[in-house]
């Protein structure tokens, strides 16, 4: 009972001095009731194990030193629809011309004043399903107060990727986004999210893939050193659709990646793959995986990779939930970590549940140091050391880089981590 | 399965054999009723019944002092809840905490004065309390008694040891078996020492419940660089209606010794369920090993999961000394709903812990079973291997902990656990915790769910097999890592029993 209460003057904390903003009146009020009711985590939850939510949860964000690549943007070649936030506030001078062909696109902040319709029926609606079995009063949060964010509605094949850029310029930032992507049946969208956003980020992506439609996600959470972030991506897809993420953390001190994905439909396929390289003791990174299969035929893939040296911490917990009569199911669960030295953790909670006989379901688990054979072998044939270790982790990566369907995509972000790799920041 | 068929078709096997035959294709054989007189402690549990228990056993007053203090500990604690199982709540008052035959009120010197009817109950369960060498629990397989191979039995009987044998040929080789009520007294330094230092009376709920009402339980001490010359069992009948058993088990392998620890349960069908909390605490010295072998048979209550026994178990074997070593093997077809984690610390370096699970759920059955690998030494390794098998509405959870603490270095473990299911409404759940704090360790997790594979019982079947026989091979197959851990007289034992907990669940 004492944890109940804990919980709830948290988010009393939390919430006090903040206020609703307009638009989408009823879904905001709604998770304002299930913030209230649930409170906001904490250690001793269960779901909050291997992780301390305490900076995420306490009124006030810890400031974080920004941070200057020095670099070209990520995606630069690709040609795509560029929409910028600074530190949460939406950057129109810096941002692409929001028509594209194929996709209908707004800003969270404009919706007050129209009433996009499609919006309003998915706005919470998504995250509200996820909070149950387990809750997540974080998302919630956001839905209350999320202060901008993008609306998208994919009518057809999108002609090209849409990239949320989130800058990071104010030390003391505390940003709340939240964003809705509709795929209508048959049709197809790319979206990318780079960068740190802010001190502290708080966002939630609420996806609905149709019938045949797909869904392709591509994140790289921005490298400066002292973010924290805890993000929510809910998606629900239906027959014969694809849902497709994936997530490259590098630096931050705290990361909760938190996706949750209903298959309602059959033949519907889902991935999620994560690359995360972390580097001294206040880097901490959390995968937090929620899968539930609700029809036939489905397949689902999480592929996590984990580098973690100089006390680095990595959590994984993924669950893949077969529901009765989601026969024919195929989930596969990995989650690997490389322990570059003796001070780094992996921490890891693979779950499976499973109400139907007719399925195959796999997870697999393990964590060590690099091959030593390996190194060995490549030092032998005169590559250094430290080349050789960037190597062998770069290949360790890889798995996870594979589910990036679009190669152009891929081979930026693997050409990016070559270089910080060899840079070591 | 095969073997149980080649006994019956013999020439010359007597009508018990063939009833035992008969009994095993049936439904739960040991859910019969002993009519014996007994006596009770009042219903409920309260400082005066702890005071009670500690009394009838005659304890010093440590010992009283140390329930109470458990007790009054209790009282603060709430039943757990994070396990993925379901059951009405357990009215703590209303079950009676003791209860022993009347004929055991002056304890008998020898087995020849126990009660007729208590070893006539020992003799249909098929657990030999007479002192010659005989293969324990597997009347009927066609196998001869391995020459002079002997177990010795403490046989428990609701809240009481009601004899245990071999006990001064043990004694010749230094070692001690004996109910822990007698050991409490006889040797009290060695309990002192030892008892609550694996599993403190703190741990969790049922087993700061059991620290204080403990009734009887099992006492074995091996004393340095002995290997015990047989193999030491102890059998747990539950008899009473509306009783708990709460039983203690204590096990003390000293430097260098060695010694195989069988455990058998089985209790009668009732419509109300029991409770059942028991704890054992295993301490492994330097160069010692313990193997630690159940089958946990108690009743599972009916098809509509009426009655059957609660099993809220706390194991935990503490591998003290370098190179020490645990086995856990357990084969789980009984009980309603089976709470369990066998565990292992390994403190020592280079000490070793192996886990081997088969849990067979069936009709309304709950299991939530597992392990935890505690690595705290140097090179210390451990191996999971566990297989959980749903049939009927029954759910079946593996819950377990890998842990390499960042002085364990250049350990490692292996893990694998495989579900199967048999029909479409049961559930086959995975729960792993890995923690793994230092790079030279390795740590291996696999698991797998699947159904009945249709190649192998297509391939059965057109041999002539029918579907159940088919399907008590394939998951006989499934399962036989495990089996291959056991003593030759469980792996029998196991064999049908896997067969039974499988009738009527294709289909």
């Amino acid at each position: 009972m004492a944890l109940a209460k804990l919980k709830a003057d948290a988010a009393e904390a939390r919430m006090a001095g903040l206020t609703l903003p307009s638009g989408f009146d009823g879904a905001r009020k709604d998770a304002l009731g299930r913030v209230a009711a649930m409170g906001l985590p904490s250690k001793r939850d269960e779901y909050w194990k291997y992780t301390d939510p305490t900076s995420l949860t306490q009124p006030e964000p810890i400031a974080a030193a920004l941070f200057d690549a020095q670099e070209t943007p990520l995606f630069g070649a690709v040609d795509r629809v560029k929409i910028v936030f600074v530190d949460g506030v939406f950057d129109a001078d810096a941002s692409d011309d929001l028509a594209c062909e194929g996709i209908e696109i707004a800003r969270l902040a404009d919706a007050a004043g129209a009433d996009i319709h499609w919006a309003s029926e998915l706005y919470g609606t998504l995250e509200t399903r996820g909070q149950s079995p387990v809750e997540r009063p974080l998302a919630a949060l956001n839905t209350a107060f999320a202060q901008d964010g993008i609306l998208i509605r994919a009518t057809g094949k999108a002609a090209k990727p849409i990239n949320l850029i989130y800058l990071h310029g104010d030390t003391g930032s505390d940003v709340m986004l939240h964003s809705v992507v509709k795929v209508e049946a048959g049709a197809e969208v790319t979206l990318l999210e780079t960068g740190p956003a802010a001190a502290r980020l708080n966002s939630v992506l609420e996806v609905e893939v149709a019938t045949g439609g797909a869904f392709h996600h591509v994140r790289s959470q921005g490298r400066d050193h002292e973010r924290r972030a805890v993000t929510h991506c809910f998606a629900r897809i239906a027959d014969e659709s694809l849902f497709k993420s994936f997530t490259l953390t590098v630096n931050g001190q705290l990361t909760r990646n938190e996706c949750i994905i209903e298959m309602l439909g059959d033949d519907a396929v889902a991935h999620v793959a994560g690359a995360c390289v972390g580097d001294g003791t206040a880097f901490h990174h959390d995968d937090t995986v929620f899968i539930t299969h609700d029809a036939l035929n489905g397949e689902s893939r999480q592929v996590f990779k984990k580098v973690l040296r100089n006390g680095a911490v990595g959590v994984f917990q993924g669950k893949i939930l077969v529901k009765e009569g989601a026969q024919k199911t195929d989930g596969y669960q990995i989650s690997q970590s490389l322990l570059l030295d003796g001070d780094s953790q992996f921490l890891a909670k693979p779950e499976l549940e499973i109400y139907a006989d007719d399925v195959a379901c796999s997870h697999g688990s393990t964590s060590g140091a690099i091959d030593e054979d390996a190194l060995f072998y490549l030092q032998s044939r005169g590559v250094p050391l430290q080349a050789a270790t960037d190597l062998l982790t770069l290949a360790f990566l890889a798995e996870s880089l594979d589910e990036i369907a679009d190669e152009t995509l891929a081979d930026d972000l693997r050409d990016r981590l070559e270089s910080w790799l060899a840079r070591r920041t | 399965m095969a073997t149980v068929d080649q006994v019956d078709v013999k020439d010359g096997v007597d009508q018990d054999t063939v009833d035992a035959v008969a009994a095993l294709s049936g439904t739960y054989k040991y859910g019969w009723e002993t009519e014996i007189e007994m006596e009770y402690a009042p219903k409920g549990v309260n400082t005066d019944i702890v005071k009670l228990i500690s009394k009838k056993n005659e304890e010093p007053q440590w010992m009283t002092d140390w329930r109470l203090e458990a007790f009054a500990r209790w009282e603060k604690l709430e039943e757990p809840t994070w396990a993925m199982v379901n059951y009405p709540d357990i009215d703590f008052q209303d079950i009676y905490y003791y209860a022993r035959p009347k004929s055991m009120e002056v304890k008998p010197k020898s087995l020849d004065e126990v009660d007729p009817k208590l070893l006539a109950t020992y003799e249909k369960l098929g657990i030999p309390l007479k002192e010659q060498a005989i293969l324990a629990g597997v009347e009927g397989a066609d196998m001869p008694p391995a020459e002079g191979r002997k177990v010795a039995v403490d046989a428990v009987f609701d809240s009481v040891s009601v004899g245990t044998t071999f006990q001064a040929e043990l004694k010749k080789a230094g070692v001690i078996f004996c109910s822990i009520s007698e050991a409490i007294r006889e040797y009290p330094d060695l309990v002192k020492k030892y008892l609550g230092t694996v599993v403190p009376a703190s741990d969790n709920f049922y087993a700061t419940l059991n620290s204080a009402v403990f009734s009887d339980g099992s006492f074995v001490y091996i004393p340095p660089g002995v290997r015990c010359p047989m193999e030491l069992s102890t059998y747990f009948r539950i008899n009473a209606e509306n009783t708990g058993q709460f039983e203690r088990t204590l096990i003390i392998a000293d430097k260098g010794s060695y010694v195989s620890y069988l455990e058998g349960c089985t209790a009668p069908k009732r419509d109300v369920a029991q409770l059942h909390a028991a704890v054992v605490e295993i301490i492994v010295e330097e160069d010692a090993e313990v193997k630690y072998s159940t089958v946990q048979n108690w009743f599972p209550g009916d098809e509509n999961g009426n009655g059957g026994i609660y099993n809220f178990v706390t194991k935990r074997a503490d591998c003290r000394g370098a190179r020490a070593k645990v086995s856990w093997t357990q084969v789980e077809t009984g009980s309603a709903v089976t709470w369990k984690y066998p565990s292992c610390i390994l403190r020592g370096d280079d000490s070793q812990g192996e886990f081997y699970s088969i849990a067979i759920a069936n009709n309304m059955q709950q299991a939530d079973t597992g392990t935890k690998m505690v690595h705290l030494g140097k090179r210390t390794k451990s191996r999971i291997v566990s297989k959980g098998i749903s049939a009927g509405k029954a759910q079946n959870t593996y819950r377990g902990l890998v842990s390499m603490h960042p002085k364990a270095k250049e350990s490692r473990n292996y893990t694998q656990c495989d579900s199967l299911l048999i029909g479409s409404d049961c559930g086959a759940h995975t729960v792993p915790y890995i923690e793994v704090k230092n790079n030279s360790s390795r740590v291996e997790h696999e698991a797998t769910t699947s159904k009945v594979d249709d190649d192998q019982l297509f391939y059965c079947r057109s041999r002539g097999m029918d579907e159940e026989e088919a399907v008590a091979l394939v998951v006989n197959g499934f399962i036989k890592d495990v089996l291959q851990e056991l003593p030759m007289e469980f792996a029998m034992e196991a064999q049908a029993l896997v067969a039974i907990s499988l009738e009527g669940s294709v289909g």
